[in-house]
Order: structure tokens, then sequence, then C-alpha cells
């Protein structure tokens, strides 16, 4: 039998102690209602007990200024409390401008995790102290949510779309990984640990290197191995849109719709091909629904982020050829703001 | 003083025989058959619940296997829901009472109240085969798509036996809609009537308006489950989350129509027990109303990390206080009632004034989960199981305790050892804060809900919360004796052994079949018990 | 019957009544009372099918808001003659369902029986109209399953369409049917003579209950039928 009887949890990221402060303040707004009834049941309790068998109440009038009052307080209160709560919301939703990337799959029942450099772990996910890192997800089969309570973070984590989170730890140490969302047999047993790591010895553990090469050489391999490139030629001239600068841009679509070319876009591009034509091609692509797995796609989406800037004069996806000005310069390429944890919709 | 004596006819002895107790549409009757029925249920449903509570003794899953494990928590929510909490007040105290309360002889509709509850009876029957035949391990929400691809057990049944049994629930709702609107006595105005009434009339527009879209959520699963038709398959575009909003859209509305009803009890119970007026009448009146409404406002905040726009997750927010305000407003005014009131700590009495304090408790932790960043960190967790049970057990069970309390000289004729049901009160209460309380320490602490097995820090809290709900088991099982016993052996109790004033005092204990000798006219307002007369002329 | 009635009354202590309408419950006043309540427990349970139908548009409407385009391909499948003949004939069988309810206001036996058939016949006439369209999607593997075949862009977004076009013309066509069970109970009921001036009140919530699953229909045709056609 284990004794220990812990009573507030450890706060290891940016954000506990946000987390914590609203906590404590509602708790001492509670605490304080909650005793302020107790108190008045029982001295009313004791004060007007009924001393004879066929004792009555007295009558009191209603005051209109007492219910507008007990009416108008816990509103305000409650206001208070909704704006505190947003604000820290707000800021637990989006990441900074700056993070270190992290794929995650959640399937039954394990967490699979891949850093761009192309280190996989499961159920263990080693990070730097002191940095924004961000987890983009997505589930193979059922719904499960990435819970992490040293960090007072959790999302859902579902199949068909990416979820983003983000956290910055604090304190170097090993935290629970739970899975929250409950997902069948072995829920109880989708747990993990992060890694919190003094910087150095992050450096240390990343060069331990990792078989297979960066994420984005493995999507390399897959661009070719699915022969996507021979659709996709860098020059545009092909039968598909060149991928040269086409992330985090703007896309037209042939139905005249212009959408963000974001990871939930370009995972759509392959499983749903038909869905979003772009401008001037036509919708012959196959689909590769079933061929290629979450963690293949996620390696092909860090593959697209890597085409960076196209040469001088190649149409970007979407754009007919020369229709640039020559000597204009290539669209910049910004990385996608980071979004609510729910992520893109596809 | 004359010793008083059992009336020679009345309603329980006025026909004799299964078939008149099978085919009767005497509101009163039917009353005691789902009295009976959900007694039964909410046995298997604590069985479960002790099962779970006894796994949760140790960190590791070694009493039952995480399978069995997972059926257990699920059938237990969807027992303790659909066959015991929803039907619960309405049915047994609603059905006995609504229309005696209004002065009318039946509900509008008797003989669909009889087949309301053959209509339960068979959605449980549905469900109890799912049981049976190797269980449900979906959770009793039902979340996609595990529930249409990857569960392997008896979904189908389960979803049949459900979206069978929220038809007795819109069916008892409508007819007591249309009792309360069309067949209140003369001079019984909106404004005369009990809190009960006003609670149970919320509480119906709720059961009529939302368990239609359950009922097409269930639907929508077994055809996907079924057919593979992808409404809820992003293989086929189809949205897991839509499910989610469907199911809250009805799920939320269905707390409060497990709520609403004790909220009525308890305002009847605190007037009887202060022989007083309730104070803020009106204010309690409409926030009965004020909850229903808005009650269908706030689904959304089952689903703050769920993939939400941080927009919507905002709105469903700060609609969430809302909500939270009417509910306070009715704790103020039965607090207030008390002042100067002729205060009698009688057992229904205590179970109103629990039900008064773990609600606050229960409600004000329902604030804990409506502040945006503090669900993302306790939502999935503990704290949740905490704060639904201070509610569902705390609140609405003490409710339906202290209805059954109250009303049980009525509808029997028979009075119980007070002292003991007392006692048994008090244990529950002991019993019941014990297993809930550490919960919400669990759940800060991060232990998720739903898990089988859990790191050993976690122990200790978990060893206090089923030492509690032993505690709590016996607390319910002591009215079970009493009670029956009190059948045959209780002190005759009269028409008003209470001193209370509303209609179904002025009538013998047990009720003849018909209610009332003659119509009852009403000439003034609810709880007059500073009038040395009642309402009736 | 005013045996039975004075009997009961007087097993409870009442004096035996008048002899009172035999269509009146006795839990209620008068008939003006009963009449209310059944009205406005139809009024209810209409209520509760919008709410149940709800559903299945509310996934409809976010589902087409996702796929414009490819709902449009689908919808275009539908036969737009058939669904606006079929929306001809149920406005039609409400014309002859509210003719009817006047019939048995004004006491017309006959008429209110021929009224009732001929919402019957139109009735049938709708089903079996939808028949044959399903037959059709049938014929062409647009029944969502393991046949399914949609010639177009994103056919399983199209599969969709069609699932959700099963469901709540399904469930509607589910709703005609016990309609035209209710009907031939009232049709029973007005040849053996049950409905008079005072009281036709079963013929009157049948017709309420009519009218919703005609509008309903309304509903459903522009949505299902219409969408994306320009010409």
């Amino acid at each position: 039998m284990n004794w220990s009887l812990p009573l507030f949890p450890a706060g290891a990221s940016t954000m506990a102690g946000k987390v914590d402060a609203l906590y404590l303040g509602l708790i001492a707004v509670s605490g304080l209602a909650v005793s302020v009834i107790a108190l008045l049941i029982i001295v009313f309790g004791v004060r007007y007990r009924r001393r004879l068998p066929d004792q009555r109440g007295a009558t009191v009038v209603p005051s209109l200024a007492l219910e507008i009052g007990w009416t108008a307080v816990p509103l305000v209160v409650g206001l208070v409390m909704f704006v505190l709560g947003a604000h820290v919301y707000l800021a637990q939703a989006r990441p900074p401008a700056e993070t270190m990337d992290v794929y995650v799959v959640g399937k039954q029942w394990m967490w699979k995790f891949q850093h761009p450099d192309g280190q996989r772990e499961i159920n263990e996910l080693h990070v730097p102290v002191g940095r924004a890192v961000r987890l983009t997800a997505t589930s193979e089969d059922v719904i499960h949510s990435f819970f992490v309570p040293a960090f007072r973070m959790k999302a859902d984590v579902i199949p068909g779309r990416y979820t983003t989170l983000w956290f910055n730890a604090t304190k170097a140490g090993e935290y629970h990984l739970f899975c929250a969302e409950y997902c069948g047999t072995q829920h109880s047993g989708m747990i993990g640990r992060i890694v919190v790591m003094d910087p150095n010895e992050y450096q240390a553990w990343l060069s331990g290197g990792a078989d297979g090469g960066s994420m984005a050489s493995q999507g390399q391999k897959l661009f070719q191995d699915f022969a996507c490139s021979t659709c996709h030629l860098e020059s545009g001239q092909g039968r598909g849109p060149s991928l040269q600068g086409l992330y985090g841009g703007k896309v037209a679509l042939a139905n005249g719709q212009v959408v963000e070319a974001d990871d939930a876009y370009v995972r759509e591009s392959v499983l749903s091909p038909t869905a979003k034509v772009v401008a001037g091609f036509q919708p012959i692509m196959p689909t590769f629904q079933g061929l290629v797995s979450e963690e293949q796609l996620l390696a092909l989406i860090e593959y697209v982020k890597s085409l960076q800037a196209r040469p001088q004069g190649t149409p970007a996806a979407g754009q007919q050829p020369d229709t640039r000005k020559p000597g204009a310069p290539p669209a910049p390429r910004r990385q996608p703001a980071g979004r609510a944890p729910g992520g893109a919709r596809n | 003083m004359d010793s008083l004596t059992l009336p020679r006819t009345h309603y329980a002895n006025a026909e004799y025989g299964l078939r008149s107790w099978l085919l009767t549409t005497d509101h009163k009757r039917i009353a005691l058959l789902f009295l009976g029925s959900i007694s039964a249920f909410f046995l298997i449903g604590g069985i479960f619940a002790m099962l779970i509570r006894l796994e949760l003794l140790t960190p590791p899953g070694d009493l039952v296997s995480d399978d069995t494990y997972n059926k257990l928590f699920t059938m237990h929510g969807i027992v303790m829901i659909f066959m015991f909490l929803i039907p619960s007040i309405p049915a047994v105290f609603g059905n006995f009472f609504v229309p005696i309360m209004v002065g009318a002889k039946d509900l509008a509709f008797p003989r669909l109240n009889l087949l309301s509850w053959y209509i339960f009876i068979t959605g449980g029957m549905f469900t109890l085969a799912a049981i049976a035949l190797g269980g449900v391990d979906t959770g009793w929400t039902f979340y996609t798509p595990f529930s249409t691809h990857a569960s392997q057990s008896n979904v189908m049944l389960a979803a049949v036996g459900v979206f069978i049994m929220g038809f007795s629930s819109i069916l008892t709702g409508l007819n007591f809609i249309v009792t309360i609107h069309t067949m209140r006595a003369p001079g019984l105005t909106w404004f005369r009537l009990p809190l009960f009434i006003w609670a149970i009339y919320a509480t119906s527009l709720i059961n009529v308006l939302g368990t239609p879209v359950l009922a097409i959520s269930l639907v929508a699963v077994a055809l996907e489950r079924a057919f593979h038709i992808g409404i809820f398959d992003p293989a086929y575009g189809g949205d897991p989350l839509l499910f989610q909003h469907l199911f809250w859209f009805y799920s939320h509305p269905a707390v409060y129509i497990m709520v609403l009803p004790s909220m009525g009890v308890v305002s009847e119970l605190v007037a009887a027990f202060s022989r007083k007026n309730i104070f803020g009448y009106t204010f309690v009146a409409f926030s009965s109303l004020a909850i229903a409404v808005f009650g269908f406002l706030v689904w959304g905040h089952h689903m703050f990390v769920a993939g939400m726009s941080v927009y919507s997750a905002m709105i469903f927010s700060v609609l969430s206080f809302l909500v939270a305000v009417p509910s306070a407003v009715k704790v103020f005014n039965w607090t207030a009632t008390l002042y100067r009131g002729s205060i009698s700590f009688q057992t229904p009495m205590l179970y109103a004034l629990g039900f008064i304090g773990l609600f606050t408790i229960g409600g004000l932790t329902g604030l804990f989960l409506a502040t945006l960043a503090v669900d993302v960190h306790v939502t999935d967790t503990y704290f949740v199981v905490a704060h639904f049970h201070y509610i569902m057990v705390g609140g609405a069970l003490m409710g339906y305790l202290g209805a059954l309390h109250y009303w049980w000289p009525k509808m029997t004729g028979r009075m119980y050892p007070d002292l003991i049901g007392r006692i048994a009160a008090v244990t529950v209460f002991i019993g019941f804060n014990l297993t809930f309380f550490p919960q919400f320490v669990l759940g800060y602490l991060g232990m998720p809900r739903r898990y089988h097995a859990y790191p050993p820090e976690f122990q200790a809290l978990n060893v206090l919360s089923t030492a509690g709900a032993s505690i709590l088991a016996v607390g319910f099982l002591i009215p079970a004796v009493y009670l029956l016993w009190s059948l045959k052996y209780g002190k005759v109790a009269g028409p008003d052994p209470w001193g209370a004033l509303s209609l179904e005092w002025t009538i013998p204990s047990p009720p003849p079949t018909f209610n009332f000798d003659e119509t009852p006219v009403i000439t003034g307002p609810a709880y007059a018990y500073d009038q040395r007369e009642g309402q009736r002329a | 019957m005013p045996d039975a009635a004075s009997e009961s009354h007087a097993l409870h202590g009442q004096p035996p009544a008048i002899l009172h309408e035999p269509a009146l419950k006795h839990h209620f006043d008068d008939l003006a009372q009963q009449k209310e309540a059944a009205t406005l427990g139809m009024w209810l349970f209409l209520a509760t099918e919008v709410l149940f139908f709800g559903g299945l548009f509310a996934a409809y409407l976010l589902y087409r808001v996702w796929y414009p385009d490819v709902f449009g391909e689908a919808s275009r499948t539908l036969d737009i003659t058939l669904g606006a003949v079929n929306t001809m004939v149920l406005i039609c069988s409400s014309l002859t369902m509210a003719l009817a309810v006047h019939a048995s206001a004004t006491g017309e036996r006959r008429t209110l029986m021929v009224f009732l058939v001929l919402t019957m016949v139109l009735g049938a006439a709708f089903l079996g109209i939808k028949g044959v369209e399903y037959y059709d999607k049938f014929a062409h593997h647009h029944v969502p399953g393991p046949s399914f075949h949609f010639e177009g862009a994103a056919p399983e977004r199209a599969q969709l369409f069609f699932s959700l076009y099963f469901a709540m013309t399904g469930l509607h066509a589910l709703h005609m049917v016990i309609g035209l069970g209710i009907l031939a109970v009232l049709l029973f009921m007005a040849w053996r003579g049950r409905f008079s001036p005072a009281w036709h009140t079963p013929v009157e919530i049948s017709g309420l209950y009519w009218h919703f699953v005609d509008i309903v229909w309304i509903f459903l045709f522009p949505l299902l039928y219409l969408v994306d056609r320009h010409s």
C-alpha cells in the first residue's frame, strides 16, 4: 500500500502557475460561498428550531433588493472568473511564433513521437528546458487525448485532423503523460513520460542520432517511392502543381476559393485529392487513402515544408505561368501561425 | 387523541390482482410500478459502482480485466442515468403528485402514462440484455469513432435500449405539460402552484425538447456501426465531433432533467419543515424556467479540449457561468426561507439541507469547469467525476430520498421510524463526502477518469474514496430495510403527519383512486403557513 | 354505459352523473378541456418531432457547408421531376386532410370518409413514387454500402450525401407510413359513426400530424433536390 498523500501536483511549465493561480482563486471564492451558506443554515437551524409542535414560521416580506443583489453578485463574480479564465486560455491556445516542432501520432494504445531531425520515440518524449515546443498531433484510430498534468496541458487527438498543443517546460525532470479520452481496452495503459532535460543534455541526446535521417528526408524518399514526383514537377509544368514554396502560402482553387496551404491541406491533398483542385489543373490525382500511414503523412508534410523559395520564374502552385512581373521577388515563406487546439480542419 | 386508522378503500386496494396493476391507468399505481422498477435498477447500478471502487483500491488492475472494468463504468453510467436518475422523481413522485397538486383526478393522458412505463421497461430489458450478453464498453457517452468502429461490445443493443427509454421520458414530460396547462383546479393560477410543479414543468420542457436529439444521435451511431454510412467517419469526410455536439446537445440539458425535480422537492421540504412560505417564490419559479432555457445553450462546455475554436469555447464558457446564476438564486432563497421559520429536523429535512450543501459544492465546482484555463487541466479527470457525483448523488439523489421520506406516509399510509431515518441520512452524507471529496484532489493531481489502473501515488486517495463508498452503500441500504418494514409495522400516518399545507395533505393517506371527493377550489397562494387555513376553500 | 359511469361515481362517493357524452373521459371536467388537452398534446409531440428530424438537418447543414461542390453534384443525380410531383402530391393530400377535418366538424360522415380515403391514396402515391426513386438509386449503385459507386470527384463524400438522403427521406417515409396507419384507424372510427360535431378531436389532431409530415417534406425537397441547380 502506497501511503503517500500528494495534494497538489508539481508545476513544470510556464502555464502551470497561471492555471494554479486561477484554481486557488476559485477555491477561495467557493470556500467563502460554501462557508457562508453553511453558517447561515446552521445558525438559522439552531436559532429558529421548532419549539412547540404547532408552531409555524413567521411572515417575511419578500425583498426585491435582496433578490436583485444576490442575482447580480454571482453574475459579476462569474463574469470576472470567465474573463480571467479566457485570458489564460488564449495563452494556452496560441503557441508563440518560435517553436520547436514535434509530431505526435496516437493510436490504440501508444503514443508515437517523431522529431523533425528523425528521432522516433514511443511513449516517451525528450525535450529541452526553456524552449517552446509545439506538438502537432493526430490519431490513427479513435479519439485520444494528450494530457500532461505537470504542464496543465490537454487536448484531444482526433483521427482525420491535426491538433496543435504547445508548452514551455520550466523544470528538468520526468512527468506523467496520460491518455485522457477513453479509447478502449488499454486506455489506462496508454501512458508515458515527458523527459525534460537541461539544454546540453538534450543536445547530447539528440546527437545520439536517428536512423533513417530527418523527417524531411524520409518524406522526400516517400515522395519518390509513391511516384509523386512524376506529376508534381518542380517546374510546375507537370500534371500536378509544383510544391516549391507551397507551404504556408495561399492556393487558388479551381472553384474560385482561396485556401491556406497548411498541414491539414497537405494531408487532405494526399488522401482526398479531388476535394480541392488547384486552379489550372485537372482532378486526376489518385487517392492514397489506405496506402500511406499517419506518420508517413507527417514526414511528407515536413518534406513539403522544406521546399523553400522556388527559383526565379517558376510559377508557384495555383498560379498560371508567367503572371508575375519579371524580377519580382519570390513570395516569402512563412510559418503558419499556431492554431487553437483543434488544429485546422480538412 | 383518537389513534389514526387507514382508510378502508384506497388506490392500492380498490382492485386486486396482477392485471389490475399491469393494466392500471391510475397515475398513483403507475408511480409505484416505476418505483419498483427504478429501485431494482438502482441496485444494479450500485453493484457496478461497488465493483469499480473495489478495483480502484489498488493501483494495478487486479480485480477484473481491463475490458470488464471498461464495461463496469459504462454500465454503471447507463443504468444510473437512464434507468434511475432520469425517471426517478418525475416518474415516481411526478406521476403520483402532479395530478393531486393541481387538483385533478388523473394526468391528462392516463393510458399514455401506462404506455410510458411499458416503454421504459422494454428499453430497460434491451439495456439489461446488452449487459447480460457481455456488456457495453463505450462509456455512457458512446463517443465515435470508438463506438462505431472499434468497440467489440453490445453497442447496438444498448443504443436501442436507451433509444426506447427516451420515448418514455418524452411521453411522461408531454403528459405533465398538458396536465399542468389544462387541468388545474378552479382558482389555481400559475403563481399559486407549488414550486414542485414549476420544477416538474421545467423538467418536462427539457424532456420533450432535448430527448429527441439523443434519439437521433443514437440512430446515427447505430446506422454508422451497421452500415458505415460515414456520418462520423473522417475517411468519408465525416466528423467524429458531430456526434459529440449532437450527444451533448441533449446530455447537458439531461443533467438538468436530473436535478431540477430534486430542486422542486427541496422547495417543498424547506417550506414544509420551516412551516413558512418559500422566500422569493416568484424568483424560484422563474429560476426553474431559466435553468431549462439556458441549459440548452451550454453543451459545448463538455468539449472545450475536443477541438473547437477559441471563440466557440469562449461563448460556451460565458454561457456556462450564466446558467449557474439561477441555481445560486435558488440556494439563497432556500436559505433565506429558514430565517424566522419553525424548523424541524425530521428525516426529509435532513435530506433537503444535505442537498443544499452538497449541490452548492457541486455547482461551484461547475464554475471551475466553466473556467476555460482550469478546464483544460481538469476535464476528463476525476475532478469532473467528483463534480457530477456531487450534483447527481449529493444533489439529485438526496432530493429523491427526501421526496421518498416526505411522501412515503402519503403513498403508503404508514410512517417509518424517524430516528433511524435520520441516522441513515447522516450516514449517507458522511459516506458521500468521504467518497467524492478526495476525487477533486485526485483530479487536479491529474488522475484521468475511466482508468482501470493508475500510478501508485494516487492510491491513498483512492482508498479513502472506496472507504467512503462502503459507508455510502450502508446508508442506502438502511432505508430499504425500514421502509419495507414500515409497510406492515409502521405507525398509521393519517392525512397530514408533517403539518404541511399543500393539496396532497388534505386527502387521506393513502389517497382514494380518484384523489378528491370533490374538485378543490383554490383561494390563496401555496405555502400560506401564516394563515390559519390552507389553500383550499 | 350510463350504468358503468354511475357505478364508478358511486364507488368513489360521488353522486351518479347525468348521462354524459360517451367520448368524455372521466378525469376531464368537460369536452372542451379534453379537446384542449389533446390539441396541446399533439402540438408538443410535433415539437419533439421537429427536434428529432432536427438532428439530421443539423448534420446535413454541416456537411453541405463543408462540401458544397460534392453535395451539388450528388444532388443533381436526384430526379427533380419525381421530387416535384411528390411535393404536389403531398400538398394535395394536406388539402384533402383539411377537408376531412372540416367534414368531421360538420358531421358529414360520408364526405369525411371520402376525404380520408383520398388522403390515404395520395399518401400511398407519395410512397410509391419514393419507392421508384429508391429503386433507381439502387440500380445506379448510389445506395451507401459496399456496392456504392459514384462517378465524380470525392465519391466518399458523395456517399455522405446519399447516406443523409436515405436517412432523412427514410425517416420521413416511416412517418408517412405511420400516418397512413392513423388514417386507417380514423376511417374505421368514421365508418362506425364515432365522430360528431361535438367530438371529432382525433380527426383534428391527426390532421395536425399529417400537415407536419407534409411540412417536413417541404423542407426536404429543396434541401436535397435543389442544391446547385441553376438551369
